[in-house]
């Protein structure tokens, strides 16, 4: 799709990104030793910490990935925000307090402050950079997402202003600034998705028979006895001798626009419009035509819509949250799933094509590909979500850039106000994700080649304003997002990694220099992975970074709290092996090979995708395993 | 933390534990169970995920108010930390 940016959304957006620079140039004066710079003194107060934790954790992730997947799938995108919220069980129940008692700059200090090894600061150093490498790549594909209506720019280039923005905040001021740019977004973001709640609950659902921009998508009727090509002729589509592979679908050209309109046979006697879209010689061909506004180009057309509400209403009016879902329910809605057709030397073609469902069954899990099979009882698929939804639940509490947020409050009690604090502020926002995808689906603006800019263009169907302040908002967290993570980063390298791991001594001026030139280092492949991401949704990102947090983190964590027989050999061994286990699974799964690979039918080298059901426990059991093969020899005196 | 204290805390996990538990496995085993309507129409696994992330809330808020005075550090007391280290 193309867009027009529009003079408010430019002076919106800079406002923002100027008040979030302002902010951090402020306070970056005051942050000059390495306690101040990592850790902000830890005197942050509880609350402000609190919804700066909502505004780490709510990423462009929970906020453009979630709403994403629910526009497109339903229910599915949904199961994230209820993984992602009982994360924070475990993070306030389990580890907030003894985190906060143990350690003083980074996670790998509280791991190791009963064994002072060098050896568990390397792997946990290593370990937090990768874990915050991988959820960095979805903040900035978010990003880069988010420029392209925002803007005008493309994707590269909003990757590359996120990336040099987050470094000039960081490398100026560290926690104490990113803490209060976190706390404005959290805030911000929760009372805008209040607002565009309140927008579509007002607006309600209404019957439509295209997208917003006023296509009409032909449904072609075929008499019995007569040929689906001949009913095409009649309505000024002429067939085109497609190959086999196009079976189920039939090619046509429309002799009105000269597009090459693709139609799907639904069944015997009718025949719906699809869109399709291919990458020919570097060039985009939408429909048969190159992607443009001008003569002789075309774009895809929005889509999203509702085809019946219950009662044979064709329009709502206003309705409650609860109405909501109850006339969603009663309703059938056009979704666009897509296939993609490899037509040998002629090239693949992504085929959108309409597909009517049930709102009640677009109100429960099993919509999304990845999930297809569980309303059929495939096990594999029933097998990848329960270890989806495991590694949603132990991966909050081992993220790195979570984790250190405990150190920027005073004490115990701080750290568990600030976490309750969190929860609401997050439980709340997740709330309202499933109004904001559901909306965006039946909003009629859904564009089908980018499902991140769901929500952005939900609020675009509504007001310009209300779209360049979500838009602005989406950006500035993903600057806060990605600096607390190269904040998590540049913590582990000088802390962790050169100052204890390597030794090399290090004056409090030289750590917080290190940490800067990390900063920059991390930065730089962050832009860099997130160009090359483009167009996967960040939600599913990030759903990765949870398994390898869960698995390479949560072992150690929970072991050394609870377990005496921990030894330094067992979290060394167990951090390895959940690290590399669960990297190696996600780049072997079908998933990786399809999505990222561009082998669209392979099936990958594991049995399914998400790796924490086999990674976490295989964690918990290396460390378990190598403690007590260690335990005696670590308990002789050492000479 | 008294050990006391602790175990209301591991007490709270178990019981999100095994509410998460049920959403996860009936999903995955018994997905129909889902298309129930137990409230007002609006099916069982919406009403299940709401409920899951309030009962996250109030859990939090159960366990914020039984330990409300554990863990605080009195300002002078911070402040000898302080010089300590």
């Amino acid at each position: 799709m193309i867009y027009t940016p529009s003079t408010l959304s430019i002076a919106i957006f800079l406002l923002f990104v100027g008040i979030t620079l302002g902010i951090s140039f402020h306070f970056g004066k005051r942050a000059k030793s390495s306690a101040g710079y990592f850790a902000a003194h830890g005197q942050i107060p509880w609350f402000v910490n609190g919804i700066a934790f909502a505004g780490d954790y709510l990423s462009a992730a929970s906020f453009l990935g979630i709403c994403g997947m629910i526009s497109l799938y339903g229910y599915d995108g949904f199961l994230y925000s209820i993984g992602y919220l009982a994360g924070w069980i475990v993070a306030l129940f389990v580890v907030a307090e003894p985190m906060k008692r143990l350690g003083k700059f980074t996670f790998a200090d509280a791991l190791d402050a009963k064994f002072q090894s060098r050896g568990i600061k390397l792997m946990v150093g290593i370990s937090t950079l990768a874990v915050s490498l991988f959820y960095l790549i979805p903040q900035m594909v978010g990003a880069g997402a988010l420029v392209r209506p925002l803007l005008g720019l493309p994707h590269w280039a909003g990757v590359l202003i996120v990336g040099t923005t987050v470094i000039l905040i960081v490398v100026t001021a560290g926690m104490v600034s990113t803490t209060w740019v976190q706390f404005l977004k959290g805030s911000l973001l929760v009372v805008f998705s209040v607002v565009l709640t309140a927008f579509i609950l007002n607006n309600g659902l209404k019957v439509r028979d295209g997208g917003l921009d006023g296509h009409h998508f032909s449904t072609i009727t075929v008499d019995e006895g007569q040929a689906p090509q001949e009913a095409l002729a009649a309505a000024g589509y002429e067939p085109i001798e497609s190959s086999d592979k196009w079976s189920g679908f039939i090619r046509t050209t429309h002799s009105e626009s000269g597009e090459t309109i693709t139609f799907k046979v639904v069944d015997d006697s009718t025949l719906t419009e699809t869109q399709t879209l291919a990458v020919v010689d570097g060039k985009t061909i939408i429909n048969g035509l190159p992607l443009g506004t001008g003569d002789g180009e075309t774009q895809l057309h929005n889509v999203g819509w509702i085809a019946s509400l219950p009662e044979g209403k064709t329009e709502s009016g206003p309705l409650g949250p609860v109405e909501y879902f109850r006339t969603l329910e009663g309703s059938q809605v056009v979704t666009w799933p897509k296939v993609v057709i490899d037509d040998g030397d002629a090239g693949k073609t992504t085929v959108y094509h309409q597909a009517t469902v049930a709102g009640s069954d677009l109100l429960r899990p099993g919509r999304h590909p990845s999930f297809a099979g569980l309303q059929e009882g495939n096990f594999v698929d029933r097998i990848n979500f329960v270890s989806l939804m495991l590694a949603l639940f132990c991966g909050t509490a081992s993220l790195p850039h979570i984790l250190i947020r405990y150190y920027t409050v005073k004490d115990e009690a701080a750290a568990r106000k600030s976490t309750i604090v969190g929860i609401g502020a997050i439980g709340f926002f997740y709330i309202l994700t499933l109004f904001m995808g559901l909306g965006a689906m039946t909003s009629g603006a859904l564009d089908l080649t980018d499902e991140n800019m769901a929500a952005p263009l939900l609020a675009k169907s509504i007001a310009d304003w209300l779209f360049a302040v979500i838009s602005a908002i989406a950006f500035t967290t993903v600057l806060g997002t990605v600096s607390g993570l190269i904040l998590a980063s540049a913590g582990a390298v000088t802390h962790d990694i050169i100052s204890h791991a390597l030794k090399v001594e290090l004056s409090d001026g030289e750590k917080v220099r290190v940490a800067k030139i990390a900063s920059v280092v991390v930065g730089a492949i962050a832009i860099v992975l997130g160009i090359l991401f483009q167009g996967m949704n960040v939600n599913y990102l990030v759903g990765w970074a949870f398994s390898v947090a869960a698995s390479a983190n949560l072992p150690s964590l929970v072991m050394v709290l609870f377990w005496k027989g921990v030894t330094k050999q067992g979290i060394i061994t167990a951090v390895t092996v959940g690290m590399v286990s669960s990297l190696t699974w996600i780049l072997l799964s079908a998933d990786t090979f399809q999505k990222v690979y561009g082998y669209t039918t392979h099936p990958g080298y594991v049995p399914f995708s998400q790796p924490g059901l086999v990674t976490i426990p295989l964690g918990f059991l290396t460390l378990v395993g190598v403690s007590l093969l260690t335990r005696r020899r670590s308990a002789e005196p050492t000479l | 933390m008294s050990a006391s204290k602790q175990r209301i805390g591991l007490a709270l996990f178990a019981i999100y534990l095994v509410v998460y538990g049920g959403f996860v496995l009936l999903n995955a085993f018994a997905p129909d169970v889902m298309k129930l309507e137990p409230i007002a129409g609006v099916n069982l696994a919406v009403v299940y995920g709401f409920g899951l992330i309030l009962s996250a809330f109030v859990l939090a808020v159960v366990y914020g108010f039984i330990n409300r005075s554990v863990g605080a550090t009195h300002a002078n007391e911070a402040a000898q930390r302080e010089i300590k280290s």
